[in-house]
């Protein structure tokens, strides 16, 4: 009896997930940006075994940035660094900080969001009005506040980018709970004894995933767009380490004089926030209850 | 009407509080000594206590709160580390500048992105939907301060200036500090044109997020009402498409695209701080990078403060106007 009863939740999990994949497959762009995502994780894991040069190595009797040429493709900075070497090596703090920024506001928001949501009353009051108040404050500000004071570093702009988006998860999820906490199979839980945390995280969240799902991957986008704005302002990584953001900040006197100092990095940021974006439309798409009507 | 309104400023009271509350335990708690950037590494121990006692730092933390929150609600932000003027006159001298630039974005923003969004909810699917959606989505993703730098490469030999807001020999005299009014009320035909032309790289640049955003929303509205019955008994009642869109579907879309109008007002002004010190913008936002890079925490703070105070009015002017445009928001209890 219990091995059909696994059986049967097997086969509508699997059929559950195979219409999401059937659908997402169906859209070429949702392929291609899944695999340049793919693609962009591959090279900050593997990218700086490959470099053509040292990221971090100067040459003496430089003092203008190269234009690009067969021995530096992307040309060098004014230090004599090669930007294509740092280019490549900046890709793992932006997709480090992207993802570690969005696993630290996605746990705290997640269990911020699921307690407010699940038992409602005073405690949701409480929470609630710690994340709308945190909502007033312009992120890029408090992240900036947050980086004034805990200095620089890939950890510390995780924190900072990490914690001042914890509200948006917490929005989020604690909405999905509030309406999902009234289902049949939330009360049948209840009724046969389950505790809570069991209920809210064995039995509600799977439900919510999706919307988890989409908002996370679009949170890595504006995590690196975050990033990079604080690197701008100075406030990213310690240097030598190479980051876009930073190398944006650090060839602005050249702007005019040498664009591509300035083209190459941006460039970066963007294509990376592009695909990063268009994977989580698709992925909407993909996961949308409406397309199981 | 009256009474909800009333209801929500009284509820902004404690968002306020919470938000100075916020900012006094990152600035003045976890902050280690900021004599030491202000003053040095050569001052020595004694001329730094002299300077923590001065700035009231060396008081007990419940004693600073106490201070920072009355001073707070006065309207008193402290003073400026490197100038010492009082940090309230030092942002609203510069307020006006960055006014000036969010508005300019925000029309921008608000003309192209609702055009944008309709042009692509009204030809789903064809050439211009695509491109139009690829246009936003491009929109969120390019960094605001990178736009900016591409717009200067491209224009850096064009009549469109790329530094700084007016030129020199053309600025108007200062009666409100917006220099497109300013001109124009001393009759000043020049100086507008000037400041006009200045207008242009920044806020474009600006504008771009906000415009994508607008636009992403505007379709979505704008295709889940034309698909509504009343749209489609305009049509059967043989109304001509372009009545039919404009003022059956559009009105009923704008509803939510206002919200976001709102939301991205405050975006704006906050956007503003990457953007104007690419293009020397004398407002706000440079100021503020400024003060970031010299560790003048009080007048970061007070940026922080004042933003977020405008921010949440601005958003419940936003609920306000919301629910003017939707009477279903008033008369929601006799369910629908």
């Amino acid at each position: 009896m219990s091995e059909t009863k696994t059986l049967n939740e097997k086969i509508v999990v699997n059929s559950r997930y195979n219409k999401i994949w059937q659908s997402f497959k169906s859209s070429k762009t949702a392929l291609i940006s899944l695999f340049i995502v793919l693609a962009f994780f591959a090279v900050s894991i593997f990218g700086s075994f490959f470099l053509p040069y040292d990221p971090n190595l100067t040459e003496q009797n430089i003092s203008n940035p190269q234009r690009p040429s067969e021995t530096h493709w992307f040309g060098t900075d004014e230090q004599g660094r090669d930007i294509f070497s740092r280019v490549v090596d900046g890709t793992k703090v932006s997709i480090l900080v992207g993802v570690m920024s969005v696993a630290f506001s996605l746990f705290f928001g997640t269990i911020l969001g699921a307690i407010s949501g699940y038992y409602g009353g005073k405690v949701d009051i409480i929470i609630m009005r710690i994340m709308d108040i945190m909502f007033a404050i312009p992120s890029i500000l408090l992240s900036v506040c947050l980086m004034m004071v805990l200095g620089t570093g890939i950890d510390k702009a995780i924190v900072a980018i990490g914690l001042v988006a914890i509200p948006q998860y917490a929005r989020i999820v604690r909405g999905n709970v509030l309406a999902e906490k009234e289902n049949d199979y939330v009360k049948a839980a209840k009724i046969i004894g389950s505790s809570d945390i069991v209920i809210i995280f064995k039995n509600i969240l799977p439900n919510i995933l999706s919307s988890i799902i989409v908002k996370s991957t679009l949170g890595i986008s504006t995590a690196i767009l975050d990033v990079a704005a604080l690197g701008f302002l100075g406030l990213g990584v310690k240097p030598p380490q190479s980051e876009w953001g930073t190398m944006l900040s650090e060839s602005r006197k050249f702007v005019t004089q040498a664009p591509h100092t300035m083209i190459f990095p941006g460039a970066a940021i963007s294509i990376t926030v592009l695909v990063f974006n268009l994977l989580g439309d698709k992925l909407r798409d993909a996961l949308d209850p409406k397309f199981f009507n | 009407m009256v009474k909800y309104i009333i209801k929500r400023l009284l509820l902004l009271i404690p968002v306020l509080l919470g938000v100075a509350t916020i900012v006094f335990l990152i600035m003045r708690v976890f902050l280690t000594d900021p004599s030491q950037t202000i003053l040095g590494k050569s001052a020595s121990d004694e001329q730094r206590l002299e300077w923590r006692q001065k700035q009231g730092l060396e008081e007990p933390l419940h004693k600073q709160y106490f201070i920072f929150l009355q001073d707070f609600v006065k309207g008193n932000l402290g003073k400026s580390y490197a100038t010492n003027a009082s940090v309230v006159t030092e942002i609203f001298s510069r307020f006006p500048a960055t006014i000036e630039l969010a508005i300019s974005g925000i029309v921008l923003a608000l003309i192209f992105g609702v055009s944008l969004g309709i042009i692509s909810a009204i030809k789903r699917n064809s050439i211009f939907d695509s491109l139009g959606m690829t246009i936003a989505l491009v929109g969120v993703s390019v960094p605001i301060f990178w736009l900016g730098v591409l717009f200067i490469i491209v224009f850096s030999n064009s009549f469109i200036p790329s530094v700084g807001r007016i030129d020199v020999l053309l600025k108007p005299t200062n009666i409100t500090g917006f220099y497109l009014l300013d001109s124009l009320l001393c009759g000043k035909l020049d100086s507008f044109f000037d400041a006009l032309k200045h207008l242009i790289l920044p806020s474009c640049a600006l504008a771009m997020y906000s415009m994508a955003v607008i636009a992403r929303m505007t379709r979505s509205s704008m295709l889940e009402t034309l698909s509504q019955d009343y749209v489609r008994t305009a049509r059967a009642k043989g109304l001509p498409e372009k009545k039919v869109i404009f003022f059956h579907a559009l009105r009923n879309a704008l509803i939510p695209i206002v919200t976001v109008v709102g939301l991205q007002f405050g975006s704006l002004l906050a956007g503003a701080v990457l953007t104007e010190s690419i293009f020397s913008w004398p407002g706000i936002g440079k100021y503020t990078v400024e003060c970031i890079q010299n560790s003048d925490i009080p007048v970061v703070q007070g940026m922080v403060l004042i933003l977020a105070t405008i921010f949440v009015f601005v958003n419940l002017a936003v609920d306000i106007i919301y629910a003017f445009l939707d009477p279903r928001i008033k008369f929601s209890k006799r369910g629908c």
